[in-house]
């Protein structure tokens, strides 16, 4: 089976290319790259990419698919659904499932539930902890045989650094990335959203900064002392970039992702008391959020990922107090990466495609895949940067609606998602612009 | 709110006369000022109970006690009228119990003010007797409900359309009665 | 002329303004007199149905609002949870669905989280007032609290105020703070370092809201004491030792109130624990207004309910969703723009390989 994608802009940061190119694609591989319009091949489908830009497929490195266990929030096929319909052609399927996976069985259940799907790739995290407790190793060994990317305890830390110790040494022989949720939990003390001025004068619990900072200069020193991967989940502060930025330039094999709702949303939102504006680790101080812009721009954040967290609509109309943290995000990611880095001249296009497909691809090690090499595997993002549209979280392929972006305009997104050489998603504007095309 | 004065019908003096009238007939009709109790209704209500008191002072030689009351509390309007009035104060330093309460207001109209009043009134006991002294009458024709003045300072036929302005200088700075045409669009 | 509460609702004194926070004062001080009369009860809300739907144990403020509602002849009904949503298992939203597939004009909540009367707001045309949530309002508290403070002190303007005690955790003090610093007057707060950081000088804006390490330094020359309720379970939660360190250190002695100006008046929400955060004769002493506070607790929520209820309730309920943030530099041209033109031109590249 053949794909041309036609007279499209391509971006590939792995190739330093950063122009008009046809891609071909076949049995699910990428062919070659040719000039513009000298792509035309025998047999093949062709999708016209004009005025859009095409880029090696994106990949979230941070999704909560709650299957098994929590199938009412999200199943394995909606979640990849919502996937490919934001742009993104794989997804890292995070642990804290019921039951956990911290073993081989759950994580081949999950492969194999992914595979009958054929949306988007579903890579399972294991727990680095048997049921993410912070006590015993998980059996990373027979999890990787079984197809597990990394390994994480995310949605809390292992409380210990002798144990987290462990876990890094142990992992290390495996080749897997640590990921790591930096959260002190007695520092954090219950807090429900950021310690500071609106924590005050909502009269809600706050988490400091420091909880999160301290757990991150923890890991950043055992990454050092291990020699193994670390990568920090969804740092939100200051102190934890400037922990990076300094094991970084020690030369510790440190990495890190941010939210989009980090780099868009303040705590001034929470005022309200809406429940989509509480998640962990909180929506931060502006102050937070300008260090943020900052790293993302200079290199310290490596990636961009959505921290996906469907939650049905019961769970999140209680209390502020009570509701569950976390909110979807795998359809707006792309759409305010664009509108809120790119558009404000914060990073270049360029420089997106790095944070959401060439370093995600490195840091978990995900062979052919955030490059548009021959012989990679045939997964990309079609980009329209200047489609303005707005997000109807009614319409959203997620089961879940827990979001505080509903109703948002913003410029910039995916228009089409291709995996391996098919192409699984079109947006409808796209599709009523190129009959007789795909 | 925005008025079209057209007629000035009384001014300072001619209120002032008005009100000793209103004073000897108030004496003559209860047999003296004994058991009588003037009670304003808020607001320019009040300042009038104050010169009838000291008028009926100058005839009888006693000052009858004067109380004030706040009928807001008992509007039959309150849900059509959408934002509350201002409720003012309500004060009676005298048990109405066995008294010839005389209610005092500066304009009768549809008579629901005074309905109010009773109620009020009723409230806090049980009057002898409960009479009305107004110093504008607008027309019988305006009333909602069965209620008449006992004292009245002058008649004045009125249409809907216009408004009677009654201003004190206690509460107004100044001393007049006018007739001014109700703006189109306001409610009563 | 007329005047009301902008809101339908009363969740909360921040927002509100000088003018209208003075037009409850008012109002309430004029209601007053109904609860001498003999028959104490006025026509006002006749056939208004008024819900007092109480998540935290209060016989007081829960009667006063009985009593309040009672007063202006509505029918007030007290439904009591012991429990939030969670151990009861009934969320907060299906009892406010419920009651408001029953009409009722005013819904009094009481809730031990903070923000629960906005989400009712949300879901019920009743009007909502805030009898307390959480650690973040109480607004009828500082209303009546102001009100006797103006029937001592006339007025507020450069008045001193010192509240004592466990700010962090107190409503009473975030609603007082509010209130007292936009009718102009100054406010220090003090109590253990624990439950009174420096941040919530913050809490208001232009400095008339300060923190002070030491009880003295907050009572020094005050008009105003109010000394809130110190709980026992600070001292399970490792913010304070023990009681008595707090009684020693913290508490309001007759030798601190010394400190203050002669004529000061102390209050206290309610209820005291004696020999804890305020000695027994300074509570039962003549500076102290404590029972005029609840006479007019009473007044001012009949106030509230006066001018909140006596017009229909005929807005619907604000959805409030979180409103778009602006993005900064919309104008920038970008290279996203540049390429675009790149695009469309045939295909000429930037950086080739």
């Amino acid at each position: 089976m053949k794909l041309l994608i036609a007279n499209g802009y391509v971006i590939d940061p792995t190739q330093g290319i950063n122009g008009g190119r046809d891609v071909l694609i076949e049995d699910g591989r990428v062919v070659a790259l040719s000039k513009s319009g000298d792509g035309a091949h025998e047999g093949a489908e062709v999708f016209d990419a004009t005025g859009l830009i095409v880029a090696p497929g994106f990949i979230d490195l941070h999704t909560h698919l709650r299957e098994p266990g929590q199938e009412y929030k999200e199943t394995i096929a909606s979640g990849a659904a919502a996937a490919v319909a934001g742009g993104f052609t794989s997804v890292c399927a995070m642990p804290n499932t019921d039951p956990v996976n911290d073993n081989a069985a759950v994580t081949s259940f999950i492969v194999e539930q992914s595979e009958g799907i054929k949306l988007a790739n579903v890579f399972p995290v294991g727990a680095i902890t048997k049921g993410s407790r912070g006590e015993e190793l998980a059996e990373m060994g027979e999890m990787k045989r079984a197809g597990i990317v990394a390994v994480t305890d995310d949605g809390r830390a292992v409380p210990s650094p002798g144990l987290m110790r462990r876990a890094l040494e142990y992992a290390r022989g495996f080749d897997l990335t640590v990921m790591d949720h930096c959260e002190d939990k007695s520092l954090a003390a219950g807090g429900v959203m950021h310690e500071g001025e609106w924590s005050l004068r909502l009269g809600l619990r706050g988490s400091p900064a420091l909880a999160e900072e301290s757990d991150a200069a923890r890991d950043c020193a055992l990454a050092e002392l291990t020699g193994a991967r670390v990568h920090l989940a969804h740092v939100s502060t200051r102190g934890a970039i400037e922990a990076v930025r300094r094991a970084k330039e020690r030369g510790a094999q440190v990495s890190c992702e941010v939210a989009p709702h980090h780099f868009t949303l303040t705590d001034a939102a929470c005022e309200g008391y809406d429940t989509n504006t509480k998640m962990n680790p909180p929506l931060r101080s502006r102050e937070h959020l300008d260090v943020i812009l900052e790293a993302i721009a200079d290199g310290t954040i490596d990636a961009i990922a959505t921290d996906h967290a469907p939650h049905h609509a019961d769970e999140k109309a209680l209390e502020f107090d009570h509701a569950p943290f976390g909110i979807t995000g795998l359809e707006t990611a792309v759409g305010l990466a664009l509108d809120r880095l790119v558009h404000t001249g914060k990073i270049s296009l360029e420089r997106l495609v790095e944070l959401f497909s060439v370093n995600p691809a490195r840091i978990f090690r995900l062979e052919g895949r955030g490059t548009l090499r021959a012989g990679a595997w045939g997964d990309v993002t079609i980009l329209d940067p200047d489609l303005n549209w707005t997000f109807d979280a009614a319409r959203s392929k997620s089961k879940s609606r827990n979001t505080p972006f509903d109703g948002w305009t913003l410029r910039g997104a995916a228009v089409a998602t291709i995996v391996a050489g098919r192409v699984v998603f079109t947006r409808d504007e796209v599709k009523a612009a190129r009959s007789g095309g795909v | 709110m925005e008025f079209v004065e057209k007629a000035r019908i009384m001014d300072g003096m001619r209120i002032n006369r008005a009100l000793a009238r209103l004073a000897s007939e108030i004496v003559e009709e209860n047999h003296g000022a004994g058991h009588l109790y003037l009670v304003g209704i808020q607001r320019r209500g009040v300042p009038l109970a104050n010169r009838l008191a000291d008028k009926i002072a100058d005839l009888e030689g006693e000052r009858p006690p004067v109380g004030v009351v706040d009928i807001t509390l008992y509007r039959d309007d309150l849900s059509t009228v959408g934002a509350n009035p201002i409720v003012n104060r309500t004060d009676l330093p005298i048990d109405v119990e066995g008294r010839n309460v005389l209610l005092i207001d500066d304009v009768l109209y549809t008579g629901r003010t005074i309905r109010a009043a009773l109620d009020q009134l009723i409230d806090f006991g049980r009057p002898r007797r409960v009479q009305l002294a107004v110093l504008i009458d607008r027309g019988k024709e305006h009333r909602e409900l069965p209620i008449q003045a006992d004292f009245v300072g002058k008649f004045v036929p009125t249409k809907k359309s216009e408004i009677i302005k009654v201003m004190l200088d206690d509460i107004d700075g100044e001393e007049a009665v006018a007739i001014v045409e109700r703006p189109p669009a306001e409610e009563s | 002329m007329k005047a009301t509460l902008k809101q339908k609702n009363l969740l909360g004194i921040r927002g509100m303004s000088a003018g209208e926070i003075t037009h409850v004062l008012d109002t309430a001080e004029n209601f007053r007199e109904i609860s001498e009369r003999e028959i104490k009860k006025v026509p006002t809300l006749r056939g208004r149905t008024v819900i007092n739907l109480f998540f935290e144990p209060s016989t007081r403020t829960r009667t006063s609002f009985e009593i309040a509602g009672k007063r202006l002849s509505a029918d007030v009904i007290n439904i009591s949870s012991s429990s939030s949503s969670v151990t009861k298992g009934e969320t907060l939203l299906d009892t406010a669905r419920n009651l408001e597939a029953m009409s009722p004009d005013i819904i009094i909540i009481r809730h031990p989280s903070s923000g629960a009367p906005h989400q009712l707001a949300r879901v019920c045309r009743a009007s909502i007032v805030n009898a307390g949530d959480g650690a973040h309002e109480h607004p009828t508290q500082a209303l009546l609290d102001a009100l006797t403070i103006r029937q001592h002190k006339g007025g507020f303007e450069r008045l001193r105020v010192a509240i004592l005690g466990d700010i962090l955790h107190s409503r009473v003090a975030r609603s007082n703070a509010h209130l007292l610093t936009t009718l102009g007057a100054t406010v220090a707060l003090a109590g253990p370092g624990t439950l009174a950081p420096p941040e919530f000088a913050s809490l208001v804006e232009g400095g008339s809201l300060r923190v002070e390490r030491r009880i003295e330094d907050a009572v020094a020359d005050a008009d105003v004491v109010m000394v809130l309720r110190i709980q026992r379970e600070r001292q399970d939660k490792a913010f304070l030792p023990s009681l008595r360190e707090y009684a020693v250190h913290f508490g309001l002695t007759r030798k601190r109130l010394s400190l203050a100006r002669p004529d000061v008046i102390v209050l206290h929400p309610g209820p005291m624990n004696r020999g804890i955060e305020i000695a027994s004769d300074v509570a039962d002493g003549s500076r102290s207004l404590i029972l005029d506070q609840v006479a007019n607790g009473l007044a001012v929520r009949m106030a509230v309910l006066y001018l909140l209820g006596g017009g229909a309730a005929t807005t619907t309920p604000n959805t409030n969703p979180v409103s778009q943030v602006k993005s900064e530099n919309e104008s920038a041209t970008t290279q996203a723009e540049q390429l675009k033109f790149a695009v469309t031109a045939g295909g000429s590249e930037g950086s080739s390989s």
